[in-house]
């Protein structure tokens, strides 16, 4: 169900909107607007729904308009035109009082700069959102106190915000934004300003906290390998606009257009492509059932030494060498059972390339891709693999 | 050329109108500011010098630190010693009432100018104007105003001293980052809460800055304020500059430098206190 839909959404910076929303609907550019009439377009044809229990990263570099996006949701920015649904409620049209119950109850968020009030010490930071509701004091600090200990600065309750490490400050950031329970969780550019190790960390933390808890995240970033990590679909934009959604794989193996061919270049492509992404089809194939000759003769077909064996049920049995075939067809044997090795290497579906390495180096043998009920899905030649970290994929043959 | 405006005439009139019609308000500012002044002087005045002098070392010492202390004792106990101690009083009990009426005023507007950039494009220029006429000017008005004595010398002095206040009191709010206030708002703050909480702490450092200034600039004005009989310290400098008395000038002028280093020492070191960093 989508909890947030966005409709056709433009901000215009400047005193007088109409005239360049006017421009825009005859499709002049950003450029020929702010020279005609002085007005900054912000954002235009925006349009996206975003999933309840999502993750959804608007990514894109500085100025593309992404943190504008962002605060459009909680309207601490006014969209200029169309319209934003949450819950199935338009926010765009409501008043302030709904705004705030919304900000209150429904939409908590978390800064880049962490925004943390460096007079109040981490547990009153977090019960903020609390106090401004009118909680009394008791039950806000109980209620903080929890969420202090879930994102784990139990002990640090009563320190200030400058005391505390730059990880551990965005933490309050984001036990801050979670203390009001909402469903929705915006997070402007949350870690970029954490180094490296510490961002790295926090992006598995929200992960398993986001298991954990469910929210509607809406994650805005410039870094595309975060984007990739943690965004279940992916919304790049560009001056304004979105050029493609879609999941980071979806992105990385089929780009828009030439501005998001350039954009993912760099990305490095064995941490999001998948065995399923760079994978063969699993053909040939030989049956459990079938004899060394059967086994030999496909061989022989495909010009391969090896083949996979399967049940019935087309699970994964092993493999058989050319070899092995050879012989048990000239000592006149029936079986294929005996032949069949059953230690063979095999990875999931969803196992990233980088973790695929390793073991394709190792072996001999091609690499079984084998779903949950060990039926075999894919296979993985050497080839394949390496064509995918260099060209970003497809099912290469 | 053209004829002379008759700028100064048209300000006559005001003043005039003022004068008339506005008599019940300078009457009851009067009566008001008159007990404020006087109950201070009394409680001042019924303790014994020299059991002040060793309150307020202590007082000095929680508040600042035993250097100051030391200082401000051996300052009031010089003031005692030059027979000043009564003059001394009268004067701290303009500067408190001022000060006091200042910030009352002034905290206020530059809340107000903070908030709104109307009323800071009218508020500027208007403080601009109370800080640079010479202070000498305001007297004229107070004295028609409030006849003379220390009503229109404390008028005077709050004229002078607010500027700083709320001019202080509006950067330190719009000094508060952009993004805590947006934090506030994200939350869902009503003006009111983000203003208390969050952009007055936030500015406080600032605010007492101004609070600081305003006290130094009453202190300053109480002391021109004596020439239309506001009493105190300012009373024994003019009695020295009319005698040509070097003697009784100086001793008074002392009395009011070190009034000034105390006043000036203690309040910053409260708002050094209540520093955070940003």
């Amino acid at each position: 169900m989508s909890k947030i839909i966005v409709k056709n959404l433009a901000k215009i910076f400047g005193e007088h909107p109409e005239k360049a929303l006017k421009l825009l609907k005859e499709d002049f550019s950003k450029d020929k607007i702010l020279k005609k009439t002085g007005q900054t377009v912000g954002l235009f044809d925006i349009n996206f729904s975003v999933n309840e229990g999502e993750i959804f990263v608007l990514m894109g570099l500085s100025g593309s308009g992404k943190s504008t996006m962002l605060r459009c949701i909680n309207r601490l920015i006014e969209p200029t035109s169309g319209t934003i649904t949450i819950d199935g409620e338009d926010i765009t049209s409501a008043e302030p009082g709904i705004i705030r119950e919304l900000r209150r109850k429904k939409v908590g968020m978390v800064f880049q700069r962490f925004a943390l009030f460096p007079h109040r010490t981490v547990l009153d930071n977090v019960a903020y959102g609390l106090e401004v509701q009118g909680i009394s004091k008791a039950q806000r600090r109980e209620k903080a106190m929890q969420i202090v200990e879930t994102v784990g600065l139990k002990g640090w309750e009563n320190s200030m915000p400058d005391q505390l490490s730059g990880g551990m400050q965005q933490r309050v950031g984001l036990a801050r934004a979670l203390a009001n329970n909402p469903d929705i969780l915006l997070m402007d550019e949350a870690f970029s300003a954490l180094d490296p190790l510490i961002r790295k960390s926090m992006q598995d933390e929200l992960l398993s906290l986001q298991s954990a808890l469910n929210k509607t995240i809406i994650f805005v970033t410039h870094d595309l390998d975060e984007a990739m990590k943690i965004g279940d679909r992916i919304a790049l934009m560009n001056d304004g606009t979105i050029v493609q959604i879609g999941t980071a794989e979806e992105i990385l193996t089929n780009p828009a257009n030439d501005y998001v061919e350039k954009f993912v270049e760099d990305v490095d492509r064995t941490k999001v492509l998948t065995a399923e992404g760079v994978m063969k089809a699993p053909d040939p194939v030989v049956f459990l059932k079938d004899g060394p000759r059967v086994a030999l003769r496909l061989m022989k077909e495909h010009g391969i030494s090896s083949i996979f064996v399967i049940t019935r049920e087309r699970r994964l049995a092993g493999i058989v060498i050319a070899e092995d075939a050879l012989q048990a067809a000239k000592e006149q044997k029936e079986e294929l059972k005996a032949l069949v090795i059953e230690d063979v290497p095999k990875v999931s579906l969803d196992t990233p390339l980088i973790d695929i390495i390793p073991t394709i180096a190792e072996t001999q043998f091609p690499v079984a891709v084998v779903r949950d009920d060990h039926t075999l899905a894919g296979i993985l030649v050497k080839g394949a693999v390496l064509g995918g970290m260099v060209r970003g994929g497809g099912n290469v043959d | 050329m053209l004829t002379k405006l008759p700028i100064g005439l048209w300000v006559e009139w005001i003043v005039d109108w003022a004068q008339i019609y506005l008599a019940w308000l300078f009457d009851i500012i009067t009566k008001i500011i008159e007990v404020l002044v006087s109950s201070i002087e009394t409680v001042f005045l019924a303790v014994p010098p020299l059991i002040i002098i060793i309150l307020m070392f202590i007082l000095v010492w929680f508040v600042a630190n035993r250097k100051i202390a030391i200082g401000t004792a051996i300052g009031l106990y010089l003031i005692y010693n030059m027979r000043l101690w009564e003059s001394s009083i009268e004067t701290l009990a303009l500067v408190l009432a001022s000060t006091a009426l200042a910030l009352l005023l002034g905290i206020p507007l530059g809340i107000l100018s903070a908030r709104s950039d109307l009323t800071h494009k009218l508020i500027m220029p208007l403080l601009d104007f109370m800080q640079t006429m010479p202070a000498f000017v305001y007297l004229i008005p107070a004295v028609l105003f409030f006849g003379l004595g220390q009503v229109p010398g404390l008028f005077a002095t709050v004229v002078f001293a607010m500027p700083p206040t709320i001019r202080l009191t509006g950067l330190g709010i719009r000094q508060v980052p952009v993004e805590l206030v947006e934090a506030s708002d994200a939350f869902g703050a009503t003006e009111w809460q983000k203003l208390t909480r969050v952009q007055i702490p936030l500015a406080l450092p600032t605010i007492m800055a101004g609070i600081n200034q305003c006290i130094m600039l009453s202190l300053s004005m109480v002391v021109i304020a004596a020439m239309i009989g506001a009493g105190g310290l300012g009373t024994e400098v003019l009695a020295g500059i009319s005698r040509l008395d070097i003697a009784k000038g100086f001793e008074g002028g002392l009395a009011i430098v070190i009034m000034a280093v105390i006043l000036d020492r203690v309040t910053q070191s409260l708002s050094e206190k209540r520093k955070i960093k940003i």
